[in-house]
């Protein structure tokens, strides 16, 4: 086994490292912003991950191109989304949210699985058998397309968050809500476009999900176990937590991958996740809230 | 009033095979049981201490392998032996609980409900890796009983069991210091802390109490089923199922769970469950749940209590503006 398929597979987990990392930033913001946690999230990815497919196997558009259009969809449906189900819940938001956001999961896994069956789908295009290699490790270069498409989304969420007055608003209410609302922010609406964007996020997700993995209604239980790990180890609602975490955890599990065996990989993700817990409850860039994590 | 009430409930579940017989109905009440349970059991957690765990499915699948594991390697026979043997499954799913739970419970709130998931799919995964030991996604086989025809009554019995020990269990909590200090951890842990609430042992008592009562209820389930797999044991959905029906009735109510399992079980399981027609039984379901926490956000026990107490006090304000002849009037 040679250093070349270690650093392959490393390499491999930077890649898709970017792509989870595109999905949990949206994942983050939206727990950061209206402190819910979206178990409905893994079925977003997959929502999106089967719009790209409508475009694809329907009018032919490829999955990068069809973006342009899943993406405000996603955006309108995520709006849509909170305005009905998660701004008509006052009290105890918290416990109610994960049950509502995990009802919204079945909802969107039934509605696919009704309309798509439970057949695996993938987004199938012409460059996708195109590859390089490092050593003895072959990488397909959609990874790479797929991870330079990730690092530019995340780039643009950063400039909104950084660079915008509406950015300035989101991490105003993602410190202190009750402080933003009496600066004057609409923390309601900002928590509406917040959970669209994390919405299209997840379609950016889904597709460059779907484009290197085999998907169907059910992935999403396997997805949001990972992004939920991804930011709890990163610290709720931080994004650069949730970054650094995609990458760190997705190498360690290609590594793994090849040095253990790949039956015992996605095992390692929730190894990390125990030893964090143990060491460092609140992740790594989370604030320590009174007591805990 | 309410012992005689609960004497004639009880004496209604023990009545129901008996008249009511017939394998579909009694394997209905079978699983009402069984969820009446798991819920009563999850409340005591979810409820009581406001720590909200969607993993407890990975539990309810331990104790079903636990069980099976012991019965097939002890080489029980099939039969009665089976079902005095559930209690050993709940020892060993709370023994697991422990150390699972300490570092669960490190946790707050939302990180918690992650790491109770992170858990259930730990539990899987590990289920389906270790080969040797649980046969993977082969599946793990119970020894069948011979019991023919009125196969499902002794579980409707053994779950019955397992479902009044939940409720007693629950019940004894709640009216307990024990159980009031879970109450005040869930209103405010730092404040029942620095009130000399022993918050760490509290919780840690009341999951592995809860974890080895769904253990246990996870084992009769196993042999009831008689093959068990780890996708299908630890399913997400039977864990969000007693989480739903807690959450209807009345999470932190003792009734409350079990009038969720009665309205929510019964109704499940006639829904077509057909593998093509599953899938829009999701969205039913879903729709259902949201309509649940939109509508009653406290649940039915709760509202229903307060709509008796309005009704009450209407009552007696009607009764005191009726007028009196002989009121004699202050000039």
């Amino acid at each position: 086994m040679g250093p070349s398929l270690i650093i392959g597979a490393a390499a491999l987990g930077v890649l898709t490292g970017g792509v989870y990392a595109l999905m949990s930033s949206g994942l983050a913001l939206i727990f950061g912003v209206m402190r819910i946690i979206n178990v409905g999230h893994g079925a977003m990815v997959v929502l999106g991950a089967y719009l790209s497919f409508v475009l694809l196997r329907d009018w032919g558009v490829d999955p990068f191109l069809g973006l342009v259009v899943t993406m405000p969809i996603m955006f309108g449906l995520g709006v849509v989304l909170e305005l009905v189900f998660v701004r008509p819940l006052r009290a105890d938001r918290e416990a109610l949210s994960v049950l509502v956001t995990y009802a919204l999961a079945l909802g969107i896994e039934g509605v696919l699985g009704y309309l798509f069956s439970a057949d695996y789908r993938q987004l199938r295009v012409s460059y996708d058998t195109a590859s390089f290699a490092i050593g003895d490790f072959r990488i397909t270069w959609v990874y790479v397309y797929g991870f330079l498409l990730a690092v530019a989304m995340l780039l643009a969420l950063f400039g909104l968050l950084y660079r915008t007055r509406f950015g300035a608003a989101v991490r105003a209410t993602m410190l202190n809500r009750t402080g933003a609302q009496l600066v004057g922010i609409d923390v309601e609406r900002v928590s509406a476009i917040a959970f669209g964007i994390g919405m299209a996020t997840a379609a950016a997700g889904g597709t460059l999900f779907g484009i290197t993995t085999a998907f169907n209604p059910d992935s999403h239980y396997d997805l949001i176990s990972r992004l939920l790990t991804i930011i709890v180890l990163g610290g709720l609602g931080s994004l650069r937590g949730a970054i650094v975490a995609s990458l760190g955890m997705l190498v360690v599990e290609d590594v793994a991958s090849v040095l253990i065996s790949p039956t015992w990989a996605d095992f390692t993700f929730f190894v990390i996740l125990v030893v964090a817990l143990v060491v460092r409850p609140q992740g790594l860039y989370g604030v320590r809230v009174r007591g805990a994590a | 009033m309410r012992l005689s009430g609960l004497a004639l409930l009880l004496g209604v579940a023990v009545a129901f095979p008996i008249g009511l017989p017939g394998p579909a109905t009694v394997n209905v009440g079978v699983f009402t049981l069984m969820y009446v349970g798991l819920a009563t059991a999850w409340n005591i957690v979810g409820g009581y201490t406001g720590y909200i765990s969607l993993g407890h499915a990975g539990f309810f699948g331990f104790g079903a392998y636990a069980l099976g594991l012991i019965v097939t390697r002890a080489h029980v026979p099939a039969g009665v032996d089976v079902f005095l043997l559930v209690p050993l499954a709940g020892v060993a799913t709370a023994l697991f609980a422990i150390p699972v739970g300490w570092i669960a419970l490190r946790t707050r709130e939302a990180t918690f409900v992650i790491v109770t998931i992170a858990v259930m799919f730990m539990l899987q995964i590990l289920a389906t890796n270790l080969r040797g030991l649980t046969g993977g996604s082969q599946g793990l086989a119970f020894p069948v009983p011979g019991w023919g025809a009125a196969f499902d009554v002794p579980f409707y019995y053994a779950m019955l069991a397992l479902a009044a020990t939940s409720l007693t269990v629950s019940w004894s909590i709640r009216r307990s210091r024990f159980g009031l200090g879970l109450l005040a951890i869930r209103d405010d842990e730092d404040r029942a802390r620095s009130l000399g609430v022993r918050t760490e042992v509290s919780k840690l008592a009341a999951f592995v109490v809860s974890v080895a009562l769904v253990g246990m209820i996870g084992g009769v389930y196993g042999y009831y089923v008689t093959y068990i797999y780890p996708q299908f044991v630890i399913d997400p959905l039977i864990g969000i199922a007693m989480v739903l029906m807690a959450f209807l009735g009345g999470m932190g109510t003792l009734a409350g769970p079990v009038v969720g399992a009665l309205i929510l079980e019964p109704a499940q399981l006639y829904f077509p469950y057909g593998l093509g027609q599953s899938r829009l039984y999701l969205v039913v379901y879903a729709a259902v749940f949201l309509i649940v926490i939109l509508l009653l956000p406290r649940g039915v026990v709760p509202t229903l209590g307060d709509w008796l107490e309005q009704w009450r006090s209407h009552r007696l304000a009607e009764a005191q503006d009726r007028p009196r002849g002989d009121e004699a009037v202050v000039g």
